[in-house]
């Protein structure tokens, strides 16, 4: 496939909320304001990012050549949470202002479940350099796109009004149900 | 026994916290993978609590949480090296969600609040009542997936290789069954809904009930 068709549908059709239930934790959690998850969605998008460049690196010239790729999980997971870590410091000390708006968010991506996700995605579908870049960006893409989308209708879930036992999660999981069927072509 | 039922329905890890649901949502296609997810949850949450439990007076409160992940991810290992040599076929089917109970919700609360405070016994009783809580949860939301969506349920396939003989019960159709829409995505996000739902409700109920 080329990178540019993995974009595509790494955004819409396959998107990783909707279609491969990855980060969701947040995204039912604590996407309330439209504000939060615009920031929220943007470092999410970085760390993704960054995250896949580094360890599709370490997989392809660390681990496969000494032959011990079943430690992938231990090895991103370090990667990730070391990294988050680094760039949690370096926005402190060079972007404070850019650190203000997004700094609250790292320490929870570090367990975001969507960035393990994409890293493992990256290998488990052997992309190679420019498919991988792609892939990243596009799910990143298209985890700000929904976890934003869902933010502003959940805006306007709270003041409307709803049956006790849904309120809540249940009608955000529903909400996203639907919000699942409009992106993904099914019927 | 009280902390292991609480963990079962007080405390049910999905349908009253709604933690982990990443996998959770996405192996319930089949009423097997469910359970065998499930237990894989429970056997890694066990072992994490116990270590964690064992050696939560060394670890300074600053590296607390580096510590725990990498003792998690150990354990994940394991159970994903043993399952690719053994059921290969259940581990194809698992993929990327085996290895992402490393950074599940679950486990890492269990272990920052439970293990890493209580006695070793009270941990482990924890984990035991968390892990089947979750394994019972994935058991219903997949077994209604699957039988109103597919209209099979499957006992035994993928282990098949492993036991010597396969289990898939095929129920009738009718006009309205199977409803496919169960077996995608969406479907997921609408019967976790309404377990939610439900179990919301009955909590509330039963507390008016003791009142």
């Amino acid at each position: 496939m080329s990178p540019i068709s993995i974009f595509v549908t790494s955004v819409l059709a396959q998107n990783i909320i909707l279609t491969k239930f990855l980060g969701i934790c947040p995204f039912i959690g604590a996407s309330n304001k439209e504000k939060n998850a615009f920031h929220m969605g943007l470092s999410v998008m970085l760390v993704i990012t960054l995250s896949s460049i580094i360890t599709y690196v370490i997989y392809h010239f660390v681990l496969v050549p000494t032959n011990t790729t079943y430690l992938r999980t231990t090895m991103f997971v370090l990667v990730i949470a070391s990294m988050v870590q680094l760039m949690e410091l370096f926005l402190k000390k060079y972007l404070p202002g850019i650190h203000k708006t997004m700094g609250l968010y790292l320490p929870l991506i570090a367990t975001n479940c969507a960035v393990l996700g994409v890293t493992l995605l990256n290998i488990n579908n052997d992309f190679n350099f420019l498919q991988m870049l792609a892939f990243s960006v596009g799910s990143s893409l298209g985890y700000l796109l929904i976890i934003y989308i869902f933010a502003t209708i959940r805006e306007r879930l709270e003041t409307s009004d709803i049956s006790k036992s849904f309120d809540g999660i249940p009608i955000a999981l529903l909400t996203a149900a639907i919000m699942s069927l409009v992106f993904v072509r099914y019927l | 026994m009280k902390i292991i039922l609480n963990g079962i329905f007080k405390e049910n890890p999905m349908f009253v916290l709604v933690l982990g649901l990443c996998p959770a949502l996405a192996i319930t296609t089949k009423f097997e993978s469910a359970y065998l997810m499930g237990l894989c949850l429970l056997i890694i949450l066990m072992f994490s609590n116990v270590v964690i439990a064992i050696i939560k007076r060394i670890v300074p409160d600053a590296v607390r949480i580096p510590v725990y992940i990498l003792i998690i991810s150990t354990f994940v290992t394991i159970i994903e090296i043993i399952l690719k040599t053994y059921i290969p076929a259940l581990s194809d089917i698992l993929g990327i969600y085996l290895p992402l109970i490393t950074v599940n919700c679950i486990v890492l609360g269990r272990a920052m609040a439970v293990a890493s405070k209580e006695s070793i016994k009270t941990s482990l009783l924890d984990a035991i009542g968390i892990g089947l809580g979750y394994t019972f949860a994935l058991m219903i939301i997949a077994f209604f997936r699957e039988a109103l969506g597919a209209g099979t349920i499957t006992f035994m396939d993928a282990t098949s290789s492993l036991t010597g003989y396969k289990a898939i019960y095929e129920l009738p159709t009718t006009n309205i069954l199977p409803i496919s829409i169960l077996t995608n995505p969406a479907g997921a996000y609408i019967a976790l809904a309404f377990f939610v739902a439900l179990f919301s409700k009955f909590k509330g109920g039963k507390k008016h009930e003791s009142h």
